[in-house]
């Protein structure tokens, strides 16, 4: 059973065209995420789902239902939001019953949830406290509790992370993904931070400019890129773009190559001037120019190299990526010998 | 000696302190001089007015005349009850108003909140005689309700103004969880954004109450039959043009502080509350 599906969804607000014909589907128990630079319609796309804000056109069907006409609270969805939005006038326990409260469920059942929840999330502590009263942290998992509570068949998350700490923003990526395994519950969560969609999704769907670039399991879209954008969101450091003149191929193809299918190889042809070296511990990032154009290389380890010296670089003819002008993925056979 | 802490420095607090002292004690001045007085004789009134009743000038006669003059208590009451209902109306029509003007987009919704706000800028009294004339041509005459009505609309334009400038500050997540919540727009209304601006709700209605409370226009012209006469209206009757009961105006402008003190300070206990429990958008 497919737990989400949109069918030919478009979004304008006014004249300004957000969405395009987005057909997304999620079967049941899968973490999708959608990925794109800032006002690609990430969150325009999970208000539709949740139902905030209406289709221009298309289709969004809830565990093949047809939802278009049903309002957020009907859909059996359960959002996070960016600022938590949490109620600042309700201690935490009550942000977390209210919901409930509304369903008319009995008291006891929503004592139960809440202690379970609470208990899940480490808030036991703190169900009295209002939400001034709490760490950014603390705030982001009552937030979390708040949606768990009300045991959604669709759990959306828009942004969740990004009002956290680099390390806090890790630990509760981690939680996030143990929620998914102990909840199994279909999850669409929105970021713009390409680690957290590839560390999370089972599905990742990359958006631009209100379109779908390309959808499919985390390591399909690295090693098996659509097109020049996808390519270049996805990993870290992104991957390098070449002149395809480089390589004696046509001038107006570009070349694509992963930082770590290059390597320093003194019998190499290519020559490159070493503009910056980023020392990592575990890895090293070298920042070189071959011709004026910037190439990075991911090293394994540590070395010992330093600004201005002069390396030769190989490529990787295995792992190379050939784009025409627009960026559409060409075939490489050809150069994959 | 230590002069600066890390909030700022002794010596400005001080100042600070002190201005705002000396301003208290300015601005308590009046009212402590028609409580004193209101508790001495006509003679020591004059004779002493800054000084404290004591045993050979203290003297009830003003609130004896009072409480025997015409029906104080009755006065009071319509007071009260014209106050208090003109503060709900102005703040739930108000705030009613202004969540709409805030929340959706309608056409026209610019020029309807201009026109709303224009009243601010209007004084009603300009229309006296046209109300006066839509009184009497609905039997309004002598009722609380005209007081009401009138005070309602003298009050809507400011309080519509001021509370969705701040319900426009109540963010859009925050009313989009109410709405995954599964609360309906009413409930959104009353549950959270009302709570959310009880600062300003307060604003709203200690700005109104007085001029409400000690409002002598609209009730000698709309309701000044005996038993609609609100408590400004009944002093009057101590004012006369060649002679004042002044021990009967001091006591009865003493007694007509004690309610709006009484309301005040549970007005700006829910402004201060509003303001420290730190609101998170
Ligand atoms: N209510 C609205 N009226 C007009 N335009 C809107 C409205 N809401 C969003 N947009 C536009 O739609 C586009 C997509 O917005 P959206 O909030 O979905 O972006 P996003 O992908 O979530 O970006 P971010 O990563 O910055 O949150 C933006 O260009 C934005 O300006
Ligand atoms: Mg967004």
């Amino acid at each position: 059973m497919k737990a989400l599906s949109l069918k030919a969804v478009n979004k304008h607000f006014g004249p300004v065209q957000v969405l395009n014909d987005i057909n997304i589907e999620a079967d049941e128990g899968e973490f999708v995420v959608f990925v794109g630079p800032s006002g690609c319609g990430k969150s325009t796309l999970l208000r539709i789902i949740a139902g905030l804000e209406d289709v221009s056109s298309g289709e969004v069907f809830i565990n093949e239902q047809a939802v278009n006409q049903v309002p957020p609270s009907k859909r059996g969805i359960a959002m996070v939001f960016q600022s938590y939005a949490l109620y600042p006038h309700l201690n935490v326990a009550k942000n977390m019953s209210l919901a409930l409260k509304q369903e008319g469920l009995a008291k006891a059942v929503i004592e139960e949830r809440i202690q379970n929840a609470s208990r899940m999330l480490n808030l036991t502590d703190y169900l009295k406290r209002y939400p001034s009263e709490l760490s950014g942290g603390q705030r982001q998992r009552v937030a979390i509790g708040r949606a768990i509570v009300r045991q959604p068949k669709l759990f959306l998350f828009d942004e969740p992370l990004s009002n956290l700490d680099a390390a806090l923003r890790v630990n509760t990526r981690l939680e996030i993904a143990n929620l998914h395994k102990q909840l199994s519950t279909t999850m669409v969560y929105v970021t713009h931070d390409q680690t957290e969609a590839m560390t999370l999704a089972d599905k990742i769907v990359v958006l631009k400019d209100g379109r779908v670039e390309q959808a499919g399991s985390p390591m399909e879209l690295y090693n098996n890129p659509a097109n020049r954008f996808v390519a270049g969101f996805l990993g870290s450091p992104s991957m390098n773009f070449l002149p395809g003149d480089l390589l004696g191929l046509n001038g107006d193809t570009v070349i694509g190559v992963r930082p770590e299918h290059i390597a320093i190889n003194e019998n190499s042809a290519m020559s490159a001037t070493v503009l910056h070296v980023e020392q990592l511990g575990g890895d090293t990032n070298v920042v070189a120019s071959v011709s004026d154009n910037p190439v990075t290389v991911r090293l394994f380890g540590q070395h010992a190299i330093n600004e201005g010296q002069q390396i030769n670089l190989q490529l990787d003819k295995q792992n190379l990526y050939l784009f025409d002008p627009q960026g559409i993925r060409l075939d490489e056979t050809s150069v994959r010998h | 000696m230590q002069v600066h802490s890390a909030r700022g420095n002794v010596f400005n607090a001080t100042l600070m302190h002190g201005a705002l002292l000396l301003y208290t004690l300015i601005a308590l001045f009046p009212v402590f001089v028609i409580l004193i007085n209101s508790f001495k004789t006509r003679k020591a009134i004059f004779r002493e007015p800054l000084q404290l009743p004591n045993a050979e000038s203290f003297s009830l006669i003003g609130y004896e005349t009072v409480l025997k003059q015409g029906d104080f208590l009755q006065y009071f009451q319509n007071s009260m009850i014209v106050t208090v209902a003109s503060l709900s109306f102005i703040l739930l029509f108000g705030a009613m108003a202004a969540f709409a003007l805030s929340e959706y987009r309608f056409p026209g919704n610019k020029w309807m909140g201009l026109y709303l706000a224009l009243g601010i800028m209007i004084p009603i009294r300009i229309g006296t005689v046209a109300i006066l004339e839509m009184m009497v041509a609905t039997g309004l005459v002598n009722t609380l309700w005209a007081l009401i009505l009138v005070y309602v609309a003298q009050g809507l334009p400011l309080a519509v103004f001021i509370l969705s400038e701040f319900m426009h500050q109540v963010s859009d997540e925050l009313k989009n969880a109410a709405r995954v919540d599964g609360l309906s727009e009413y409930q959104i209304f009353f549950k959270i954004v009302m709570p959310l601006v009880r600062p300003a709700l307060a604003t709203v209605a200690v700005f109104n109450m007085i001029p409400i409370w000690n409002d002598l226009w609209f009730p000698l012209i709309l309701a000044p039959a005996e038993e609609t006469k609100t408590l400004t209206l009944g002093s009057q009757v101590f004012i006369g043009q060649y002679v004042t009961n002044w021990n009967a105006v001091l006591a009865a402008l003493s007694m007509a502080i004690l309610p709006v003190l009484v309301l005040y300070v549970i007005f700006s206990r829910q402004l201060i509350r509003g303001l420290t429990s730190g609101a998170v958008k």
